[in-house]
């Protein structure tokens, strides 16, 4: 199983990385595994904000639908239009080309609360 | 697919397993008094009784074949061609249903197919979902689709009040519980330069019909331009559908959703139901887009196949987030609008709304010339329009029905300042024998 060392992690399965003074936001490599052939995500809009537990979007696979969850607040500031013809990039390159979004987060020292990649590791068990 | 009812032993099984002895057992909870209630049937009677009984009843019924019918105002009068009923209740279209597992079922599945691409060339939507149980509820859809398109953020609906009156009645039915308003027919003068003014930043859509309820056409150039720019869906009701065959239709204007009442596509007036509700939309919106969506492809033989392409997903995976009700369609319905359109083709079709047009208009020219009548469409319509007459139009239709004619709809009863008009609808059906009846009718009604 796949793990980017440079993110962190939530226990849903997301993963969040800082790009700049913002962070990008995705599935990770197990989550997509589990998905299988994600054939449609469902993206928010650049300018949406939201509180922690907020659902922000749906990634959808020929097998389930898979709410995504934000565990801090933010806002959006940029979304992977790519995702809308090519939504299997997710399922390739689930950390790269399959990006689904980049937000600010309101208070950055959430950062550090999330899982690391090492926790996150034994956390799915791999 | 073989249906096998329970045997004894499976039921006992069955019984074993959860822990019963009786299917009884099952009913404790309902108190004893109510559980085996007394029904009280008359005594039984013979076959030959039952169908004397039943005989009486159905002669007290009357279809708009015993009538010169110039009632339409939703529900409208069209002819059958007989190969229609012939074919749709064949067995293995007739007693179909939902196809839960549905690539067992390809044959309702192309049927939908056809209907879905025939549709989609009369609207000029590029998609179009496998049907609604009719029009209004149709179009209630559509207003809460743009609500989700919209994901929460507009929460006002313009509905025009040239829409069908019972199509908002349903509209509302469907909306209570969300945080949105309805607007725009409350004033039953609005124009629809009126309505496009009112639509701004938290508009989710504007609702027209066109064709208007009383059978205007509308000019709306620059109308979809205009919505898009506020960030709004213009819907469409398309009602009567047959209009399709002569005007724009919606799609080519730049609708985002069109609706519209199916019926007059082969599916007759069945004493009010059931109906077909047509749905469609642009490809951009799809993932919006209630019920669900048949597609075409091959299987690894490379044959061709049928399957759902988008089914009512919400239904199996995602319950809680379920935008619609929608979990079916009108399959016999759409079945026979698929034939309908086949048997017609677009010359067929083309044909069909001239008529309808023709007829409406020379049957306009006539009672136009009574002294006391007068046609109150000022523009073009298609083959409805309004008549004031000199008596409530409950009264005249009844002087009317005792001359075997059924006559237009009494607007008065949904627009109270519309006392003594008459919506009148004419179609093909409508023989110039039986225009001249009822002009002729119409004439004696007058001075008394």
């Amino acid at each position: 199983m796949n793990i980017d060392p440079n993110a962190r992690y939530t226990k849903t399965h997301e993963w969040v990385r800082p790009e700049g003074d913002a962070y990008s936001y995705g599935i990770t490599d197990h989550a997509q595994s589990e998905l299988s052939d994600i054939v449609f995500v469902d993206l928010p809009a650049i300018g949406d904000s939201f509180a922690p537990g907020d659902t922000i979007g749906v990634v959808e696979s020929v097998k389930a639908a898979s709410d995504l969850y934000m565990p801090m607040a933010g806002e959006i500031v940029a979304v992977n239009e790519s995702l809308a013809d090519a939504p299997e990039s997710v399922n390739a390159d689930p950390y790269g080309a399959g990006w689904i979004f980049k937000f600010k987060m309101a208070d950055p020292a959430e950062f550090t609360r999330l899982l690391s990649a090492d926790d996150y590791a034994q956390f799915t068990g791999d | 697919m073989p249906y096998i009812p329970v045997t004894e032993q499976d039921q006992r099984e069955m019984l074993t397993e959860i822990g019963i002895h009786s299917v009884a057992d099952l009913f404790e909870d309902v108190p004893v008094q109510h559980r085996f209630p007394d029904i009280k049937l008359p005594k039984a009677v013979s076959e030959i009784e039952v169908l004397d009984e039943l005989y009486g009843m159905a002669l007290k019924n009357s279809s708009t074949g015993c009538f010169a019918t110039f009632l339409g105002a939703g529900a409208y009068n069209h002819f059958v061609p007989s190969a229609i009923p012939y074919l749709a209740t064949r067995g293995e279209f007739l007693t179909a249903y939902t196809p839960y597992q549905p690539e067992v079922s390809q044959g309702t599945l192309q049927a939908i197919f056809e209907y879905q691409s025939m549709v989609a060339e009369l609207t000029r939507m590029p998609v179009v979902n496998a049907s609604h149980y009719d029009g209004a509820t149709s179009m209630a859809e559509a207003a809460i689709m743009a609500l989700n398109v919209a994901n929460g953020k507009r929460h006002k609906i313009i509905i025009a009040p040239f829409v069908h009156p019972q199509y908002r009645q349903t509209l509302r039915t469907y909306l209570p519980g969300k945080q949105v308003t309805i607007v725009g027919d409350e004033n039953p003068q609005a124009s629809l330069s009126d309505l496009k003014a009112m639509v701004d930043s938290d508009t989710a859509c504007l609702i027209i019909q066109n064709p208007t309820f009383f059978g205007d056409l509308l000019d709306v150039s620059n109308l979809a331009e205009a919505i898009h720019q506020a960030g709004a869906l213009l819907i469409v009701v398309a009602t009567p559908i047959m209009s399709l065959g002569l005007l724009t239709p919606p799609g080519e204007y730049g609708a985002d959703i069109v609706v519209a009442e199916g019926q007059p596509l082969g599916g007759g007036m069945n004493f009010g139901g059931p109906y077909l509700g047509i749905f469609a939309t642009r490809e951009q919106l799809i993932r919006k887009m209630p019920g669900r969506l048949v597609g075409e492809t091959t299987d690894t033989n490379g044959r061709r196949g049928y399957v759902l392409t988008l089914s009512t997903r919400e239904q199996h995976i995602r319950r809680e987030k379920a935008t619609s009700n929608i979990c079916t369609n009108q399959g016999l319905m759409a079945l026979m609008a698929a034939m309908y359109l086949a048997y017609m083709g677009k010359q067929g079709m083309r044909q069909v709304a001239e008529l309808c047009y023709h007829k409406a208009h020379y049957t306009a020219a006539r009672i136009g010339q009574l002294a006391e009548y007068q046609v109150l469409n000022s523009g073009v319509f298609f083959n409805e329009f309004i008549v004031q007459c000199p008596r409530p139009v409950s009264e005249i239709n009844q002087e009317l029905l005792k001359k075997g004619i059924l006559g237009g709809y009494d607007l008065e009863q949904d627009y109270p300042e519309r006392k003594n008009q008459m919506l009148v609808c004419v179609t093909e059906l409508n023989s110039q024998p039986q225009i001249d009846r009822f002009v002729e009718a119409l004439l004696a009604l007058q001075g008394v």
